[in-house]
């Protein structure tokens, strides 16, 4: 960024490049890269050379996507690619996210110690807001009944010890709405189209 | 409503458990995976078609650190439980909303009873559309954007034995 503004008269056109890149370093994401999200986020085409079938799709050869998913992967925009497994379908029915008050001072320490407890999906700090919202700690909890999610919890509990000070346990009565579509958002008007009701 | 185990060989299993950690990111990803696996790209594709059919698999491609790749917040409403399902659908028609759960569990005075995700390109965006939908819902949200993140392994070990006795 700090390159960018420092060209003190740009070209014509560069105006737009320096736009370009400023909106890459914000995001991790070029025009070309969130053309082969939309085009990947929903699954890779199941064929022997899945960048080419993309490839066609986003209008690049397959070797440019193969490179940007690479790029995108060491930038860490993307985690991993990955088989996803539905924990649901193998008989993971029950999922409780935990909510806990955690003494911030000592948040950091028990956030990864909580998160490597088996049965958490994913640990987070979230801030609080007081009064009504006391609570700075969040951990997805799977099982194959309540049962389990709560001797999970307790788990969690006893790591946490003297460091929290309340917390409960949120379990979903229904899914509303659920979809892995996270950019097409940013088409406005499409989202409502993309809704789902289960249950 | 799900699947068993006895349903899954050896094969399938493997596919499941190495490749939820990370495919290879390489020119023939399914080749590479039958190498190791002692099989063939053909058989490893139509093994992996078989488990995203039976939603055993939602997916086999790139997960994103939408952290990084756009913004998005863990947002929650209080809303009476008659008219839970109402406001439920102005949320999930609202731009941007691609997770929206009941949950229940809080004391009455909490009450956060609808558990959403707003997605948006950017920052700026994502407090407009979360400012829009307040307006016309009527009532706060309250906004969870995620500070810190603990997890390292994402990966989850799926205890096949103990699957198939249940």
């Amino acid at each position: 960024m700090s390159v960018s503004t420092s060209l003190s008269r740009p070209a014509p056109n560069s105006d737009v490049h320096n736009r370009d890149a400023q909106q890459r370093d914000d995001r991790g994401l070029d025009a070309a890269d969130r053309a082969i999200v939309l085009a990947t986020q929903t699954g890779l085409p199941l064929v022997p050379d899945p960048w080419s079938a993309v490839g066609r799709e986003v209008g690049m050869s397959g070797e440019e996507v193969l490179e940007r998913m690479r790029a995108m992967q060491a930038r860490g925009v993307i985690r991993r690619v990955a088989a996803v497994p539905n924990h649901y379908r193998l008989g993971y029915v029950a999922n409780g996210m935990t909510v806990w008050d955690v003494d911030d001072a000592q948040i950091a320490r028990l956030g990864r110690e909580v998160a490597a407890i088996e049965g958490v999906s994913h640990c987070y700090r979230r801030p609080r807001h007081l009064p009504h919202w006391p609570y700075n700690l969040f951990a997805m909890l799977h099982g194959r009944s309540r049962d389990e999610v709560e001797r999970q919890a307790a788990a969690l509990r006893e790591r946490l010890g003297e460091a929290c000070r309340d917390h409960r346990i949120l379990y979903s009565s229904r899914i509303l709405k659920k979809t892995g579509l996270r950019l097409a958002g940013a088409r406005p008007g499409t989202a409502s189209t993309a809704t789902e009701g289960r249950g | 409503m799900h699947c068993h185990p006895r349903d899954f060989d050896s094969l399938d299993r493997g596919l499941i458990d190495i490749y939820q950690r990370g495919l290879p990111v390489c020119t023939r990803p399914f080749l590479s995976v039958a190498e190791r696996l002692g099989t063939s790209e053909t058989e490893v594709i139509a093994r992996l078609e078989r488990l995203h059919s039976l939603d055993v698999l939602s997916r086999v491609g790139p997960v994103f650190d939408h952290a990084r790749a756009g913004a998005s917040l863990l947002a929650a409403v209080a809303v009476p439980e008659e008219t839970r399902d109402a406001f439920a659908a102005l949320i999930n028609a609202a731009p941007g909303v691609n997770h929206n759960y009941a949950r229940e569990g809080l004391a009455r005075e909490q009450g956060y009873n609808l558990w959403f995700v707003m997605t948006a390109p950017d920052e700026p965006e994502l407090e407009a559309r979360l400012d829009a939908l307040e307006a016309h819902l009527g009532v706060p949200i309250l906004r969870l954007p995620m500070l810190e993140g603990y997890h390292i392994d994402l990966s989850f070990p799926i205890p096949w034995a103990e699957l198939e006795c249940t």
